[in-house]
Parts: structure tokens; C-alpha cells; sequence
């Protein structure tokens, strides 16, 4: 079913949940059946068995469908200057061919979402984000010269992430994309289409966004899935890609931070500095949302600090209170999980300022069951300030092949 | 001086010369550019037809400040009265027109219970009105945080309304948000009396007497006869004289006023302003403007809104700024004569509006986009009392006509004759004849008035005064201390506090918060 009626009329709420243009391979492929709803389409959270599918992120290559994701295409004169008044970071420097990471705000400094510019041609970007945005980016262009097309079943995305990634895309004809250096982007032809790459990812490992017609897109999986047969390839679901994501030090929407534009309370928000990403932010743009909020806090400081902790023992600290160590809650772990690759229990966490400092003594309270029993362990947790997982071959162009 | 020092005023309209005269007294150099050939912006005088001169937009002044025009001693910068303490006579096309000073009956039939109802519900609204007054020199508390002094600003506005004393003070809470005409319903029994106090919470505003906010429509139309005016106005010469005496204080003061000098856009250095260019491309340097425009003229316009931040744009996109009233002139061979008015009350303030359901039925057509079938009308016939408007003998009618709505289906040229038959009509019925008389007339609806005085949306309050934007609201939150985020930049008209009327408090207030600002740099 399409999502356009013939007069090319979004028709998006004709059906509660939607299925991607991959959704055939996925179901036949979804041994365990089991599904999520992703915003609007519904989402495998494990295809045949979780750690498994993760094992083949980091040692072989696994495919996620990311075609829920939400896209918007923005052109005209002034789309530069939209950019660069939404956004925090300076958009000139993306370069064309380029990806760049950013979030936005709103006027007080409060970040609505995270996601990522594609500068796909010279002046034609594409904005992809964890959240919905089109009323956020409706309201934003207001004088601006500027077109936004929410495309996002119009563009179907996969992630191909893992060591073998690079020679399954060689496999299936992207001649030369070895030499995509991480960030950027590029075309090849492919079955009478043009595929989009960008060496881009949500693992921290060598990997590659593709982006494709949507009537292209079964032809895309299954030559995916047959030349890559002997690199090891997997389906993988949402529950794989979230333990990668949190060994690679990405934020997510609605789980590390809460959008401020869905915050009631105004202390539930967090600027780009009380999220660790200060460096997104580029104080030489003389106009950007949120940037006034953002000076007065660089001057007054902030409220929050967030970080990387390694906890001692083996249970995942989800959830937890953070004490010092007088005892006095400083904050909460916002994700956690086992990471199989660093053999660390590692963690996220959102601490009151000043808490937080490298040397800190701190402590999570960690609640786990055994046979219906409750067992509680305080665990010393120590902040890492690098990557849980930041391998070599992330960077390294050409990529090997392994 | 620097070219940083330099403060640019855009527009001279009254409050952009009260905030020139202002900081010119102060010691800085100030320069105001007006777009206009003339001084005044919505408080002019104009001739509209030849030898016939009349107030363009707002033609009675109620609520001119006292310390301003002591202040700036208009009265040697030339500022005469022709009359003030304005009656209100209520037309009654029967001819049992009621003659209203303040809340007396000076004449027309009333009930026991309505006149004595009249004096006390007049006094009540006054000490209420006294309560808006004594906001009108003072700088809007910051919401949500700012330090002691918006604190302390909370506090004085609390403790005015507590100093009501217990039962005024519930009075107060109970019907400062409701409508005029639940609170006459609940006092008065004659229709044309509450026609005609009704009509004061309308005035120009975007409300019919049901609508909420027109009590404090009317609080704020009172203010200035609560501050100890005398009550409505008439400048010798028009409002165009109150202005002219403002820009003469202004220049005495040394400030620069160059007319027939529109400003094209306000100039950016990184986040601050750095002064304005011109039409006609000329650049003129400053380290502070401050823009007698209205906030989206100022904001949108002259600034641009990529250089605000995307929440603040949408905010001053929504301030709601469509007028409703239209301005008609008439200029006549000879004073008319209203039926069984005696000739020396037509010099009066003459209000028709028959009744309470009659102005809500005006207002209802106007709620859909369409000029009132049947309109109310607030005359005034300055001519009476200056003979310096009209030639000799003959005089000039200046009313404005409810309501006509800031709306394309009633912006046309159709539109703008058809209102203008029904509002003669209308006057015909109340004074017979008064149609042969006519040597010329205009009419001037909201989308006139946007484009003769440069004002978004032809509000003459360039915003409307409900409670939600109102004191620390106004123009939105955020911007109501006069400074707006971009730095160096700010807002001096009647979009801020306390809003619209010739009253000039926002141009000082305007002025106080430009200089403060400086104290704190």
C-alpha cells in the first residue's frame, strides 16, 4: 500500500501501523516473531536469537532495517541558513558528499532532538532524527526561502554494520566504496538505480547506511543477503543494535534525554552541555535556537553532567539510582548493559552537577531477580571519558576487507 | 560620540518622540527617522479633503500621561486644549438621548435604580482603572525568575489589587477577565445605557460586549481618568498638535527628526544591532535602536525573523494584531442636527449603540470576515471646538465605525464603500438631512490604516489588550521589559505596556529600560 493517494496526498493515517518496503524478507526471516511498533511501521526487536545477532555486528556484518527513521529533504535557496538556524553546530562545515552529527534546540537551550545532515547535493541536505519534526521544521522556516519534504516512506534506509560490511557492498557492484572515508557519501548505480551510501552508523564499527528507491529496496536485501552469505551476514532487530549503540557512546531519544518539546516539567530537558555535547555547539554562529539560553548557561553554569560509567560486577546497572558517597542520590542511569566486546558493565547517567568528575566516588543500586527472589548490590562505578568500543577499522580508509 | 553611542528611534509616532525627548534629555545623541512626510504616526492630524482637517486615526485623547506632558512641557511646545472633560451623550433615535458626564445623568430618562447604579458602578471602575494607571510608568515584572526587582514588580501589582480593600479586591478578580456584558446585565436596566457604557469595552478592539477581556478593554480606556484626567480630549489642531509638541519637546531636547526617512532594515553586527539602513540605501550607524514600529513590523519586518530564535518568531507571529474598527470623516457645509439634540451638545462625544445586542450583532458579522450590516459609531465633532479644522461655518465629523474586521472579503474597495453608505446611513437616521450637508467624506478601513500609519493589521493599539497580552505578556513573554533578544535593540510603541492610546509610557518606560540597560553593560 503506498502512503501517497494519486494526487500524491500523504495518506499515512489510513493504517495504524505500516511495514517497510523490506517487510516480505523481514517477516520470512523473523524466526521468533517478534515485533515493535517504531514510530509508525513495525520493527523486529530480534530476528533468531539476540546475542548472536549482535556477535555478527562485531565480527561479520549485520543488516538493520532503518527505513522508519524519520527524513526530511530540504532544498531552495536558503536551506544553508535554515540549517544553520535550527542546528547548534556550524552546517557550512559539512562539506558536500558529506555527514554530519548534530542536534537542535529550542530557545531555551533545551535539545529536541539528535540525528544527522546529509549533504546529498550542493545545496540539497537531508535531515534525518529520532523524532518526529515536521511541525518543528514547518515553524522554523518561517522566512526562509526554503522546501521541506517529509520523505521517510519515500526513502528506504538499511544499516549494513560490522568488519565484513565493506566487502559484501563491493559484492553486490559499489565499485571503489572502500575508499568512503567515514562520514561521507556515495553513488553507485544499481539495478537500473542509483544507491545512496554513506559510511555512517549507530555501531562505533565499520559500517554503511544504504539509502534506495523503495521498489528497489527487496532487490537491494536479496543481493545483499546472497552475496553476502559467505562475509557472514545477518538480519538483526532493535535489541542487538541497542547494546552496540550504548559501546559506542550514542545518545538516544526518549531514553537519555527526553525531548523538550514533549517536557512538561523543566527540569526533565537537558541542554547539548548537560548531554556531553558541547562540541556541537558553535557559539561563532551570531544566531541559532537556543543560543542566547546557551551563553548564559556557559556563564552561570549547568545543571546536569552526563556520563560514562564502567560499574563494577556483572549486572546491568538499568534503571539505577547513582549515590555518593555519603549516600545522597546524585542521579540516574538513564541506559545500561553488558558489553560482550569491552567485557565491561558499562553504563550511562545523568548526575547533578558537580557530580560526575573523573575520580568521583560513586555508587549504582542495582536490583536483579533470580527464581522471583530480589537480590539489591551497590556497585562502585567509575567514569570513562573515551568509547567503550572505538576500533581502528571504524576509521581506517581503505576499508579492509576482513 | 561613537557611532556605538548613537541611538536610532524608528518612527515618530507619539511614543517613539516621548522616547527621543526622553534619552535627548538624558544627554544622548538621538536620531528618529519617520517614514511619514509628517510627525505622529497614528496620533496626526489630516487634511482629507481641501480646507478640512481631522484626526487620521485616534481622534479623542483619554489618556495622555500627566508627568509627560509636564515632563516635557508640552504646553510651552505649544500644546493647547480645545476642550476636555468630554460629555457622553447616547443617541436614541426616539430622541431620549441620555447625557452622561463620568457617572452623572445630566440628562434622558434613567430609573431610580440606574442612576444611582450609574454614579456607584462609575466610581468602582475608576478605582479599578486606578489599578491598571498606576502600572503605566512601571517596567513589567519578569516572569519565571530575573532577580529582586521583578520580584518586587510582582508585588507592587499584587498589593495594588490588595489595596483594594476586601470587597473591591474580589470585585476586581471577579470580573477583570470577564465580559462588559455580563457585568452591565447585572446592574443596569436601560438597553441605550448599556449600549452606550458597552461600547466603551469595544472601542477598537477584537471583542463584542460578550466577549471576555472587555472589562479590562474598558479598565484600560478608564486608566487615564483614573490617573486624574479629565476624561476625553481635544487637542487645538487634532492629535496631530500632541505629537507636534512632542517632536518640538524632542528637538528642544536636541534630538534629530528626519521625516520622509523610511527605514528599510535594521543592521546586524554578529547578535547586535549596528544601526539601520534606509530606503534609499543609506546606512545609518548606531549601538541601539529602538523601533516605534509594531513588534512584527520590527521583528519580522525591519530585523527579519532568521535572526531570531524560531520560538520567539512564533510567538510574534501570533500576537493577535487584526483591527476592527474603521475610521469614516465627513466634511460638512453646516453643524448637523441631531434629532431633538440641543446644537450645544453636538460637540459632544456621540455614541450610537442602541443596545447591548445590537453591538453584539455588529460584532457577530464581523467575526466571520464581514463589515458590520448595522454599525455602532463614537462621533466626535471637533470642529465645534477648534475652528482652525474646517473654513468658516462649516465643520468636520470624525466617528469610528464598528466594526470592520482586518479581513481580505472586507478589505476591498466594495467593501470600504458599502461600510461607508451604512455608517451615513446610520448617522442619516439619527440626523436628518445630514446626508445634504456632505461635501466630502473618506473611509478608512483597518487595511487603510495599515498602510497610511505602517501598522500590522490596522490595530490602533497595534495588538489588542486581552490578558494575555497584557503587562508582562506584552508584546509575549519574554520581550515585555522593552529589550528584545537581539542585542541593543528595542521596542518603544504601543505593542509593549501598557499599550495603545495616545499616552506615551511605553516611549518613557521605553526610554528608562534603554538607559538601564546601559547602568548594567
Amino acid at each position: 500500500m503506498s502512503i501517497k493517494d494519486e494526487m500524491g496526498r500523504k495518506e499515512h493515517f489510513r493504517k495504524a501501523v505500516w511495514e517497510t518496503p523490506f517487510h516480505p524478507r523481514i517477516a520470512a526471516l523473523n524466526t521468533l516473531n517478534e515485533w515493535h511498533r517504531w514510530k509508525d511501521y513495525t520493527t523486529a526487536d530480534a530476528f533468531f536469537d539476540e546475542q548472536l545477532e549482535y556477535a555478527a555486528i562485531r565480527n561479520a556484518c549485520a543488516v538493520f532495517d532503518l527505513t522508519p527513521m524519520t527524513k526530511h529533504l530540504i532544498t531552495g535557496p536558503d536551506a544553508l541558513a535554515f540549517l544553520n538556524r535550527l542546528v547548534t553546530r556550524d552546517v557550512a562545515k559539512i562539506k558536500l558528499g558529506k555527514v554530519g552529527y548534530t542536534i537542535w534546540c529550542d530557545d531555551n537551550g533545551q535539545v529536541i532532538d539528535d540525528g544527522t545532515i546529509f549533504h546529498l547535493r550542493e545545496g540539497v541536505y537531508r535531515l534525518c532524527s529520532q523524532e518526529r519534526q515536521l511541525d518543528w521544521l514547518t515553524r522554523n522556516a518561517f522566512g526562509f526561502d526554503v522546501t521541506i519534504d517529509e520523505e521517510t516512506h519515500d526513502v528506504a534506509g538499511l544499516a549494513l554494520q560490522g568488519p565484513t560490511s565493506c566487502a559484501v557492498l563491493k559484492a553486490i557492484g559499489c565499485a571503489g566504496v572502500q575508499n568512503l572515508k567515514p562520514f561521507e557519501i556515495g553513488f553507485y548505480p544499481f539495478s537500473g538505480t542509483e544507491l545512496t551510501v554513506s559510511r555512517t552508523g549507530f555501531t562505533g564499527d565499520l559500517g554503511y547506511e544504504l539509502w534506495i528507491d523503495p521498489t528497489h529496496a527487496l532487490e537491494l536485501w536479496d543481493a545483499l543477503f546472497d552475496k553476502g552469505k559467505i562475509h557472514g551476514i545477518r538480519p538483526m532487530g532493535t535489541h542487538a543494535l541497542e547494546v552496540a549503540r550504548i559501546e559506542a557512546g550514542f545518545l538516544a531519544a526518549q531514553v537519555d534525554f527526553h525531548p523538550a518539546d514533549q517536557a512538561i516539567m523543566t527540569d526533565r530537558s537537558r541542554s547539548p552541555f548537560e548531554l556531553d555535547l558541547g562540541r556541537l555547539v558553535d557559539f561563532g554562529k551570531p544566531c541559532f535556537n537556543g543560543r542566547r539560553a546557551l551563553l548564559e548557561e556557559k556563564k552561570k553554569g549547568s545543571r546536569y553532567r552526563f556520563v560514562k560509567l564502567d560499574v563494577e560486577g556483572n549486572k546491568p546497572a538499568r534503571s539505577a539510582y547513582i549515590y555518593d558517597k555519603d549516600k545522597n542520590v546524585v542521579g540516574t542511569v538513564t541506559s545500561a548493559e553488558w558489553s560482550p566486546s569491552a567485557k565491561r558493565n558499562i553504563a550511562y547517567a545523568s548526575l547533578h552537577m558537580p557530580w560526575g568528575r573523573p575520580g568521583d566516588e560513586l555508587w549504582a543500586e542495582i536490583y536483579y531477580q533470580r527464581e522471583l527472589k530480589w537480590y539489591k548490590v551497590m556497585a562502585r562505578c567509575h567514569v570513562v571519558e573515551t568509547p567503550f568500543w572505538d576500533p581502528p577499522r571504524k576509521r581506517t580508509t581503505p576499508a579492509a576487507d576482513f | 560620540m561613537t557611532d556605538r553611542d548613537r541611538i536610532v528611534i524608528v518612527g515618530a509616532g507619539h511614543n517613539g518622540l516621548v522616547c527621543a525627548a526622553t534619552l535627548a534629555r538624558a544627554g544622548r545623541e538621538v536620531v528618529v527617522l519617520e517614514a511619514a512626510a509628517q510627525v505622529g504616526g497614528a496620533a496626526a492630524t489630516r487634511e482629507f479633503t481641501k480646507g478640512f482637517r481631522v484626526s487620521g486615526c485616534s481622534h479623542l485623547s483619554y489618556l495622555l500621561d500627566a508627568s509627560i506632558a509636564s515632563d516635557l512641557k508640552l504646553a510651552s511646545h505649544g500644546l493647547k486644549w480645545a476642550r476636555s472633560g468630554l460629555r457622553t451623550v447616547a443617541l436614541a433615535l426616539a430622541g431620549d438621548h441620555l447625557v452622561i458626564n463620568g457617572g452623572k445623568l445630566e440628562s434622558g430618562t434613567l430609573s431610580e435604580g440606574d442612576r444611582t447604579g450609574l454614579a456607584a458602578y462609575h466610581a468602582r471602575m475608576l478605582r479599578f482603572a486606578r489599578v491598571v494607571a498606576k502600572q503605566h510608568n512601571r517596567r513589567p515584572p519578569r516572569l519565571g525568575g530575573g532577580g529582586r526587582s521583578n520580584l518586587m514588580g510582582a508585588a507592587m501589582l499584587g498589593l495594588d489589587i490588595r489595596l483594594l480593600g476586601r470587597d473591591d479586591m474580589r470585585e476586581f478578580l471577579r470580573i477583570a477577565g470577564i465580559n462588559i456584558y455580563d457585568v452591565l446585565e447585572e446592574i443596569f436596566e436601560s438597553p441605550l445605557l448599556k449600549g452606550a457604557l458597552a461600547l466603551d469595552a469595544v472601542l477598537g478592539a477584537n471583542l463584542g460586549p460578550r466577549s471576555n477581556n472587555s472589562v479590562l478593554s474598558l479598565l484600560h480606556r478608564l486608566s487615564g481618568q483614573a490617573a486624574g484626567g479629565a476624561g476625553p480630549a481635544i487637542p487645538e489642531g487634532g492629535m496631530g498638535a500632541i505629537s507636534e509638541a512632542m517632536a518640538a519637546a524632542a528637538r528642544a531636547a536636541g534630538a534629530t527628526i528626519r521625516i520622509s526617512s523610511p527605514v528599510k532594515r535594521i543592521l546586524l553586527d554578529g547578535d547586535r544591532v549596528a544601526g539601520v539602513e534606509l530606503e534609499g540605501g543609506e546606512k545609518i550607524a548606531a549601538g541601539t535602536v529602538v523601533s516605534n514600529a509594531d513588534p512584527a513590523r520590527t521583528l519580522l519586518g525591519l530585523l527579519g525573523a532568521r535572526n531570531l530564535e524560531t520560538g520567539f518568531v512564533h510567538r510574534i507571529r501570533h500576537f493577535r494584531s487584526k483591527g476592527m474598527a474603521a475610521k469614516l470623516h465627513v466634511a460638512l457645509d453646516a453643524l448637523p442636527a441631531f434629532a431633538r439634540l440641543p446644537s450645544e451638545l453636538a460637540g459632544e462625544r456621540l455614541v450610537i449603540a442602541p443596545d447591548m445586542v445590537y453591538l453584539e450583532h455588529a460584532f457577530d458579522a464581523a467575526k466571520y470576515g464581514h463589515c458590520s450590516p448595522d454599525p455602532a459609531l463614537e462621533i466626535s465633532i471637533p470642529s465645534v471646538h477648534d475652528r482652525t479644522l474646517a473654513p468658516s461655518g462649516k465643520h468636520v465629523l470624525s466617528a469610528v465605525v464598528l466594526y470592520a474586521p482586518f479581513d481580505e472579503r472586507a478589505s476591498s474597495d466594495a467593501a470600504r464603500r458599502e461600510l461607508q453608505e451604512r455608517a451615513l446611513g446610520v448617522l442619516e437616521r439619527h440626523a436628518p438631512g445630514l446626508r445634504r450637508q456632505i461635501v466630502a467624506s473618506e473611509l478608512l478601513l483597518p487595511a487603510d490604516l495599515e498602510r497610511e500609519y505602517r501598522i500590522t493589521g490596522g490595530h490602533w493599539h497595534h495588538g489588542e489588550l486581552a490578558l494575555d497580552q497584557f503587562m508582562m505578556l506584552r508584546p509575549v513573554p519574554g520581550a515585555a521589559q522593552y529589550a528584545m533578544p537581539v542585542g541593543g535593540l528595542f521596542l518603544c510603541g504601543a505593542g509593549c505596556h501598557p499599550g495603545g492610546g495616545v499616552m506615551g509610557c511605553a516611549g518613557r518606560n521605553a526610554a528608562n529600560a534603554v538607559l538601564a540597560t546601559e547602568r548594567a553593560a
